[in-house]
């Protein structure tokens, strides 16, 4: 079974169509990543996919499960790290992670032990009790990642978990995300402008543009499917750059967009 | 680093339906109620952990209250504007205690529409607990808020020489009627945030809506001075049914208050909340 299936996925906005017609699915173990200029639609895509939003049309499908009809059993298998900082900075790393675990109704001895698990998972041992205001982004993002992991999560979706970090803080972010990974074999679906990170740490990829999905498959495969491309990036810049803007290339441009979207 | 977390798959999948099958199955409805009430008190208990950690706001913000009892009680008590009112000082008291729980639970909607552009409401509205516990949750904290505020408020009262009747049982009634009062009043601002959605607009409105609800309450005259149209509204005020409430047992010594006083609130503390949960995601569009 997929562990999402998204299939000609609408999402509009009154007049503006933020995702057009968009399919995708995720395999259970995999790391996937969604790419795409802004204003592609990853950013609505994954929120319908976390049970945010509504989708306009088309199926979303989470564990077999669909969003609209059982957000709350979804919402139990789903860890969602947003875009924004979302851990509260009036706190300390310890509490974020304590209110948390107490919304999920964990009983008093395994959360103790929970907690100091993910606080290790994260490398933020030494950092709980410090108010989340006096931390890096690079230890609020690992903060985040914790929180979202706590009921261990089938899948965890994270909305550009380095978005805004220096090299350093992003490798730390992309060592905890792997050492959940070791551990409990979770899916991660993530969306970044980074293409190396898609490149080293997506086992798939998916590229959006203007709302729809225009090519998708591993790094390589797409590589492969570029005439000239020799990186990621080249075909990022192939599928999203311009179309007017490359001259009379419309043409090719839209048989080089069938060709990819047969990876689909 | 390598894909390490690739190789962990295989044996990850073998167990993979069994822990999706325990992870989905439905939950029984009592367990969802016990989930509701549960969440509700974490949510409270944040703003409890987050007054731990700054205290001084509840200090800062009982200055407003203080002014009012020395700037303008002094001055109204003084030039004898309210005749009927013997000790004028002691008639306005518990009405500026009342505006101080309403300027507190005001602002809750504005924590939302601030929690919802940092990111912390979207994380928890993805943690599988029921969504109206937050509602509920954010009231409770309202409430605890006000009470640390409204201890502060009769300090300064009692040191400004007003006379109180204090006892176990009128602080006790006190107590819970702030608790109330904060709750109807935060429940008020989550709706006006679920309408409004940013803070410009939150802001400006917010401003517009305390001026009548103060003034157009019992808190500093009787509403027998008022015009009868303005009587209507001072009315269906619910802060007029918490200064009454308060004046009852802190002026009057009365011990529980009058049940209609109480009633009033109940309800509009139900209404509100009641429109608030099923609302309360819409502030995410």
């Amino acid at each position: 079974m997929h562990l999402v299936e998204i299939e000609g996925l609408v999402k509009r906005f009154g007049d503006i169509v933020a995702v057009d017609e968009a399919s995708i699915t995720i395999e259970p173990g995999e790391a996937f990543a969604l790419l795409g200029p802004n204003g592609a639609g990853k950013t609505t895509m994954i929120r319908i996919l976390v049970t945010l939003l509504p989708p306009t049309s088309g199926i979303v499908r989470v564990a077999g499960l669909d969003v609209t009809r059982f957000p709350d059993r979804i919402r139990r298998i789903l860890g969602y790290v947003p875009q924004t900082l979302s851990a509260d900075p009036a706190l300390t790393g310890y509490e974020n992670l304590l209110i948390v675990s107490k919304l999920l109704r964990m009983p008093r001895n395994e959360r103790e032990l929970v907690i100091a698990e993910v606080l290790r998972l994260v490398d933020l041992e030494e950092a709980a009790d410090r108010l989340v205001r006096t931390y890096s982004g690079g230890m609020v993002r690992r903060l985040e990642v914790a929180q979202a992991i706590l009921h261990h999560p089938l899948l965890l979706v994270l909305d550009e978990p380095t978005v805004g970090l220096d090299p350093t803080a992003r490798r730390s972010v992309w060592e905890a995300l792997f050492a959940l990974r070791r551990r409990d074999g979770t899916t991660l679906l993530f969306t970044t402008h980074y293409m190396e990170e898609a490149e080293s740490y997506a086992d798939r990829v998916a590229i959006m543009n203007r709302g729809r999905v225009v090519a998708c498959g591993t790094p390589a495969e797409l590589v492969r499917a570029v005439p000239g491309a020799t990186t990621l990036d080249d075909v990022f810049t192939a599928l999203t750059g311009d179309v007017l803007e490359s001259g009379g290339s419309f043409g090719d441009t839209r048989r080089l967009r069938r060709r990819l979207q047969r990876f689909d | 680093m390598t894909r390490d977390g690739s190789a962990d798959v295989s044996s990850v999948s073998t167990d993979f339906s069994e822990r999706l099958a325990e992870a989905t199955r439905p939950l029984p409805r009592w367990e969802s109620l016990v989930s509701f009430a549960s969440a509700a008190l974490v949510v409270a208990e944040v703003e409890a952990r987050k007054l731990r950690h700054d205290p001084w706001e509840v200090v800062t913000r009982a200055l407003q209250p203080l002014l009012w009892l020395t700037v303008f009680g002094q001055a109204v008590a003084r030039a004898r504007l309210l005749s009927e009112q013997e000790d004028y000082l002691t008639f306005m008291a518990p009405g500026i205690l009342a505006q101080s729980v309403m300027f507190t639970s005001i602002f809750y909607g504005l924590a939302i529409i601030w929690e919802r552009d940092a990111g912390i409401l979207q994380k928890i509205l993805v943690l599988p607990v029921p969504r109206a516990s937050f509602v509920t949750g954010k009231a409770l904290g309202a409430g605890l808020r006000a009470l640390l505020q409204a201890a502060v408020v009769v300090t300064v009262a009692l040191l400004l020489q007003v006379r109180f009747h204090l006892d176990l049982f009128s602080l006790v009634t006190c107590a819970l009627a702030v608790l109330l009062g904060a709750g109807v009043f935060a429940s008020l601002s989550m709706l006006l945030a679920t309408l409004l959605k940013t803070r410009e607009r939150f802001m400006g409105i917010g401003q517009v809506l305390t001026m009548p609800l103060f003034f157009a309450s019992n808190a500093i005259y009787p509403i027998h001075l008022m015009p009868a149209w303005l009587q209507v509204l001072a009315q269906v005020n619910p802060l007029t049914y918490l200064v009454e409430l308060l004046r009852d047992t802190l002026v009057d010594g009365q011990r529980f208050g009058v049940i209609q006083d109480w009633l009033v609130l109940l309800a509009w503390l139900v209404l509100l909340q009641a429109i608030v949960s099923r609302r309360y995601d819409r502030v995410l569009l």
